[in-house]
């Protein structure tokens, strides 16, 4: 329990330090150091889950069980990695003045407050809070993504705010909704959104009022999965925004979203007795999925492609909750992972590309493996595991899936497929002349920390060769928790 | 299920159920800035008699701290907010023009018609006094939305967005006597960082392209220009 505490109050300490100090060289030693001391108490609390099994704090206020304890320890890794990565990148950027010492704070100290945010919408076991911390995400965000102060930065950050506010009050409708239900038969009305109680008495809540509850739930937070039609802000917002920032945007913030929909998702079956919340999902999954592999093609910048690469990915998790069913469901969990970790080490190496070409364009970014072989070949690597290669873990994810929608639904294999082979083609069309084109004439390699990217790659290649039973076992009992039965 | 059935305070719950309905349909309207903020500051006092209301007929009073909350948050600190930022920025006189008002007047009327559709199922389930003001506060909410959509100034997109709001703080309170204490206080948290942002928005915007018409912020398109 304290490992939780602390891996709560950490973050929310560096957000006042850091607000303070932000500015100063320290600031990234510091930032990293909260970082990583967050990420070893969530590597506490992981074990003190592993033997003890779920638990649920003393006021009830936060449970952690097999479903979100690998998400926190994901979570706190990345927001470790990023930090590492994050120090010489804003160090460039100031060297280059496009921030300036106030803003330093800012980013240092919101930085900070989002991995709190997430931290918290992740262990809480309040379905409001969950609400709250989501919302917190994004104001938390909304002005690092106008960090630069530049028209489209704005204009982003701008439309950020403003989609996804909106989009998630609809959420809060629904949370409403549900605890309209479950006052109804749950006596003690402050108990009412705890996910826990809920969850014993799902089946006896009125189906109609949790079915469309979860038509808001889900284009409410869907709106910040990124699912298609409102996914608009997400390819600006992730593009506009310091590297770092869409580096845990894409890889984690995203994630927190699928999972509140997929939390409700386990309170709405049981409820309804049929399958309505699973089809919803596999249609707004679907339709993601389809459109973001095309819209690949379009791209001229590199970060909005890798964005569009996030919609496709999530599109295709939303997808396998909606089919449902053990092996579906375990894909899902485990694409969540290597998904995260994969889309961050490419969001990295992207920044690092960037400072190379001077630019965000792909059509001026060439040459990267003679410049720089480290980038060009973590770009190559990293596409190649995105793209789903074996043996890398998006590979072992996407066969589960594929296996399971073949059993399901045989008739959307072929559509999957096509879509895979669509987003292939989008990405690497673009890749090929970035990685081994000829590099412009004085582009010279700048100052690059590649571990990061090392790490997750090797994280996500072992993950495709070999499961560690500990995360296959969270993983299968997050799948007994979500359609009653596990693979193991 | 006549009204005057009713009891005399649910009958007056239900009024002003309909007067908050009917200052969502004047936000629509409003052009002059100056007003737009007072009209929203009345749509939040009227939501604050409602919530002191409730928290009487159902003697559930933990619901009076929602209502200071509200009168706090929705009648005084972001309308004011929004006046000094309106102030300072020198728009206060500054009328925008609605494209086809009269389209959107009846998109927001048929609004109102798909909430009270949608709120069928509940509606049966619920108690009395409380069966037309959920379908009201759908509205509000979708309203709220409507006035986000159809406005191009920041401005009235920000009151569009806290009207949202006002509609799902509404619906909480009279289909729930609110929502637990402690998430109340959250979305109350989550409610006043948003307003300070949107003023720090303002300015980055009006500084960036020289007014507040959110038209011009057109630079990001999925084709290279």
């Amino acid at each position: 329990m304290n490992a939780l505490a602390a891996t709560l109050v950490l973050p929310l300490a560096g957000v006042f330090i850091l607000a303070m100090i932000g500015h100063r060289r320290s600031a990234k030693t510091v930032n990293l150091v909260i970082s990583t001391t967050t990420f070893v108490t969530a590597l506490l609390l992981a074990i003190e889950v592993f033997h003890q099994g779920p638990i649920l704090s003393a006021s009830k206020l936060f449970y952690i069980d097999g479903f979100n304890v690998y998400l926190i320890l994901l979570n706190a890794f990345v927001g470790m990695t990023t930090a590492i990565f994050s120090g010489p990148y804003m160090e460039h950027e100031v060297a280059i003045g496009r921030v300036d010492d106030g803003r330093m704070r800012l980013y240092y100290s919101m930085y900070q407050g989002f991995l709190f945010t997430m931290l918290m919408a992740l262990s809480t076991n309040n379905l409001g809070i969950l609400w709250v911390a989501v919302e917190g995400a994004t104001l938390a965000t909304v002005l690092l993504v106008s960090l630069y102060r530049t028209h489209e930065s704005i204009e982003a950050g701008w439309k950020y705010f403003i989609i996804c506010g909106v989009g998630i009050s609809q959420a809060l409708f629904g949370t409403i909704l549900v605890y309209f239900a479950a006052v109804k038969i749950i006596p003690g009305s402050e108990e009412g959104l705890l996910w826990t109680v809920l969850q014993q008495h799902a089946a006896r809540m009125d189906g109609g009022v949790m079915a469309l509850a979860f038509v808001f739930l889900l284009v409410g937070y869907g709106t910040k999965v990124g699912l298609v039609p409102l996914h608009n802000w997400l390819p600006d917002a992730h593009s506009e925004g310091p590297t770092p920032m869409s580096a845990i945007l894409s890889g984690l913030l995203l994630n927190i979203a699928l999972y509140a929909v997929v939390r409700f998702k386990m309170l709405v079956d049981p409820a309804l007795g049929h399958h309505l919340a699973g089809n919803l999902m596999m249609g707004f999954g679907m339709l993601s999925f389809s459109v973001a592999g095309l819209l690949l093609h379009r791209q001229y910048d590199v970060k909005r492609m890798f964005s569009y690469s996030s919609i496709e990915h999530m599109g295709l998790m939303t997808f396998a909750f909606g089919i449902g069913g053990p092996l579906a469901t375990f894909g899902a969990l485990l694409h969540m992972i290597v998904h995260s970790l994969t889309k961050s080490a490419i969001f990295i190496t992207v920044g690092h590309a960037t400072h190379v070409a001077g630019t965000q364009k792909m059509s001026e970014i060439r040459g990267l493996i003679r410049t720089q072989p480290f980038v060009g070949w973590g770009l190559l690597v990293g596409t190649c595991a995105i793209a789903g290669f074996p043996p890398f873990g998006v590979f072992t994810s996407e066969f589960l899936l594929f296996t399971a929608t073949i059993k399901s639904y045989p008739w959307l294999a072929p559509a999957l497929v096509l879509g895979l082979s669509i987003a292939f083609a989008g990405l690497f069309r673009n890749l090929q002349p970035m990685v081994f084109g000829e590099p412009p004439a004085g582009q010279k390699p700048v100052v690059a920390n590649m571990w990061p990217v090392f790490i997750h790659l090797a994280l996500v290649l072992w993950l495709g060769i070999s499961i560690p039973t500990v995360l296959a076992q969270w993983l299968d009992q997050a799948t007994v928790m979500l359609v009653g039965r596990g693979v193991l | 299920m006549l009204i005057a059935s009713l009891s005399l305070p649910e009958q007056v719950v239900l009024t002003l159920a309909a007067l908050i309905l009917l200052s969502s349909f004047l936000l629509l309207a409003q052009v002059r800035l100056d007003s737009l903020i007072n009209t929203f500051a009345l749509q939040g006092l009227l939501i604050f008699f409602a919530t002191v209301l409730m928290a009487f007929i159902a003697g559930k009073y933990h619901l009076l701290i929602s209502a200071a909350l509200t009168l706090f948050l929705k009648v005084f600190f972001i309308p004011g907010q929004l006046r000094l930022l309106v102030i300072r920025l020198d728009i206060r006189r500054e009328v925008e023009v609605i494209g086809n008002p009269m389209l959107v007047m009846l998109f927001a009327a048929a609004l109102v018609l798909f909430s009270y559709y949608v709120a069928l199922p509940i509606r049966e389930l619920s108690l009395l006094s409380t069966r037309n003001t959920i379908a009201i506060s759908l509205a509000v909410v979708l309203i709220g939305m409507l006035i986000v959509i159809s406005r191009r100034k920041a401005v009235a997109q920000v009151v569009g967005f806290m009207s949202m709001e006002n509609g799902l703080f509404f619906a909480a309170v009279v289909s729930t006597y609110g929502m637990p204490m402690v998430v109340e206080l959250g979305i109350a948290f989550d409610v006043l960082v948003a307003v300070i942002l949107f003023g720090v928005f303002f300015f980055h915007i009006r500084t960036e392209i020289g007014s507040l018409d959110t038209d011009r912020l057109n630079h990001l398109t999925e084709v290279e220009k």
